[in-house]
């Protein structure tokens, strides 16, 4: 069935959907709809889940942690001070092993406060080893959660989904709906083989010495290394029963492009409408959306921008000190392999608008630019 | 307290890495023997996130999910919430921290959980200290004692925190102090605990001969002084809050039999022990008015 629903409503009919066992989660703009959503669809039984009401973000993925470590499929969601607050809670899920789903709605980081979107709350989140996939419309992320958590399972991995802040968790799009039936196909019951049980006993997570603790660590890039296969073969699977697919990487009229635009998030919809107009006026340019960061699709990446004569990287984020964090994963997927120069650029921090003259200035610096390595790019920046 | 009869059943083993004397290896074990094989433990960062064993090895017959130093509390109702989901209504749920994990960095997680009434028993077995980080204060470090943070010139002047009555003020359904040198006592507590349903609450006074300066085979008995000097009341409260009795029928002895043998209380000059005396009266003198008082209350009687 077709509805029209905000975003982060989305991402309630997914978990919906993906019968999820357990839920923990506290407060947080823009999330909060979310867990409203599923707390209502608890209450009326529309879903059979036990919703953990706890006072902290830090307590809602511990809470998580203990019902996926017994054996249930658990699921939170937050936003930027909560995905802070729940880092060592994050670094715990994966060092568990534990295939918990969480919705992170990208929101700036304070202070100063701010409600809007930017992309530095997953991104310093980026080496606890959560997957995480970017998402770009209300459709993709309501897909995406069934998604998430067969990968999750499959790897013993938890999974990050993560979207902007009002541009998609407020912004009502037509969404076709999943159900349980039909995702059932598609997602079975979550039966893990080692589980908190009185019946097979075991410890978990107590110390490990040096001679073991490397091995566990190499345990988790292992997974990690299999999560692109097993991502696109998840995405096939759900493409079957569903007619809906996404990819790791999603190129845009870049088979004959001189210069592209790399994207993430919503921003990617605004830069193929610019990509359209720099065609429809001759410029060779296309533009390629990174949907999983986490693991990066290294090849998939260095296939599409290799071809091209320049590479222009948009972030909606920076490393403060370095450059913009998607920058940096560009330059390391592609050095020592090509000469292409590869230009970074700051936009759309705090909730800024990034409109389509934004990227339009972006694409002309980018194909403009004679010396493009010498520095960060800030885009639009007042000072 | 009740006639012995501490059941031969063991739900751990000997190969355990704690220090001799250690009181919290054996309030677990007594603990342990009342709960019974159907039970999951979840224990922070605290002296047991280290007395377990090393992986792969674990000193308890049970399943262990060792969680972060803040977490025991939501973690054990997380793993309560999954066992439900999955089927499993009759597993007992433990979480098992220490005092600095319960007093002080946990405290927000136990809060949380005693307010929603999570599913859950949850044990501190108070040492007095950050003892598994090397003996530093914690907010159930009593007055007067040194600890590496709290050094002999400049020994810990706060009181200890009153943890029961932060509990009591939870209204949930079963709070208890005991202590490792009355076994029949933890057991009977944890067999009524594991009867219940919601946040139990089970204080296990638990001494430290590393942390506390003092002989190892001394332990059981200062754990029985701490007690009978009134420094550690042995208590219930039940009705949610509303019922308070405090256990009476004992020899009481002097503050200073209790305070004199660990060397972290050395320092003390008369003066400041005679301090220590009149508070541990005045605290006890209150407990007791409390409990006078609530039974005073119409309905309680």
């Amino acid at each position: 069935m077709k509805k029209v629903i905000m975003g982060n409503h989305a991402v309630s009919y997914g978990v919906r959907a993906s019968e999820a066992k357990v839920i923990s989660a506290y407060p947080i703009t823009p999330q909060t709809h979310i867990v409203e959503l599923l707390s209502e669809m608890c209450a009326n039984g529309e879903i059979d889940a036990k919703f953990i009401k706890v006072e902290s973000e830090h307590s809602a993925m511990a809470a998580c942690v203990g019902a996926s470590a017994a054996g249930s499929r658990a699921f939170t969601a937050t936003s930027s001070q909560g995905l802070l607050l729940m880092h060592e809670m994050l670094h715990w899920a994966v060092g568990a092993r534990l295939p918990i789903v969480l919705a992170n709605v990208n929101r700036a980081v304070g202070p100063p406060w701010s409600i809007w979107t930017d992309q530095n709350d997953s991104l310093s989140q980026r080496d606890v080893g959560w997957l995480q996939i970017y998402c770009e419309s209300n459709q993709e992320v309501q897909d995406t959660i069934p998604q998430a958590f067969k990968i999750a399972e499959q790897l013993q991995m938890p999974v990050m989904i993560v979207m902007d802040a009002f541009f998609l968790s407020h912004t009502f799009e037509i969404v076709d709906i999943i159900e349980k039936e039909q995702v059932r196909e598609f997602l079975p019951p979550y039966e893990p083989e080692i589980k908190i049980d009185t019946a097979d006993q075991h410890s978990f997570g107590n110390l490990a010495g040096p001679d073991h603790y490397m091995e566990l660590r190499y345990m988790i890039q292992e997974a990690m290394d299999r999560g692109l296969d097993v991502i696109k073969k998840v995405n096939k699977e759900f493409e079957e029963i569903f007619g809906r697919g996404y990819g790791l990487i999603e190129p845009y009229r870049c088979d004959d492009a001189e210069t592209i635009l790399v994207t993430s998030g919503t921003v990617s919809s605004t830069t193929r409408a610019v990509i359209d107009e720099l065609r429809d006026e001759g410029v060779k340019v296309g533009s390629l959306k990174i949907r999983v960061f986490r693991p990066f699709p290294t090849e998939e990446v260095f296939e599409v921008l290799s071809k091209a004569k320049k590479v222009a990287v948009i972030d909606r984020n920076i490393s403060f000190g370095a450059h913009g964090i998607f920058y940096q994963e560009i330059k390391s997927a592609l050095y020592g392999r090509t000469d292409i120069p590869i230009l970074g650029y700051i936009a759309g921090l705090g909730g800024r608008d990034v409109t389509p003259k934004v990227i339009r200035e972006i694409a002309d610096k980018a194909i403009g630019d004679e010396q493009p390595e010498r520095y960060i790019n800030w885009i639009g920046v007042k000072i | 307290m009740k006639a012995p009869r501490i059941p031969t059943e063991e739900l751990m083993g000997s190969g355990h890495l704690a220090c001799q004397g250690c009181g919290a290896t054996q309030a677990m074990r007594f603990a342990l023997k009342a709960l019974g094989p159907k039970t999951a433990l979840t224990i922070p960062a605290c002296c047991w996130a280290v007395i377990d064993g090393t992986f792969p090895h674990s000193a308890v017959d049970l399943p262990i999910f060792h969680t972060a130093f803040e977490t025991a509390a939501v973690t054990a109702a997380g793993i309560k919430a999954g066992l439900e989901m999955r089927g499993d209504k009759e597993t007992t749920v433990m979480a098992w921290a220490g005092d600095g994990g319960t007093y002080d960095i946990g405290l927000q997680a136990l809060s949380g959980a005693a307010e929603r009434n999570d599913d859950i028993i949850y044990v501190c077995y108070d040492n007095e200290a950050y003892m598994n980080t090397g003996i530093q204060r914690s907010s159930s470090t009593p007055v007067g004692a040194w600890t590496t943070t709290t050094p002999v010139d400049n020994y810990k002047r706060e009181p200890k925190k009153n943890m029961i009555e932060i509990m009591a003020a939870h209204s949930i359904p079963y709070i208890a102090t005991c202590s490792v040198a009355w076994p029949e006592d933890v057991i009977d507590k944890f067999r009524k605990a594991k009867e219940m349903k919601g946040t139990r609450y089970i204080h296990i006074f638990a001494p430290c001969p590393t942390g506390w300066k003092l002989a190892p085979e001394l332990s059981i008995q200062m754990a029985r002084r701490a007690v009978t000097s009134r420094v550690f009341p042995i208590l219930e409260i039940t009705e949610h809050g509303e019922k308070l009795e405090v256990w009476k029928d004992f020899e009481p002895t002097p503050v200073r039999e209790y305070l004199k043998p660990q060397g972290r209380f050395k320092h003390l000059t008369d003066e400041e022990l005679d301090g220590i005396e009149k508070d541990v009266e005045r605290r006890w003198q209150r407990l007791l008015a409390r409990e006078k008082m609530m039974a005073s209350i119409p309905g309680m009687e």
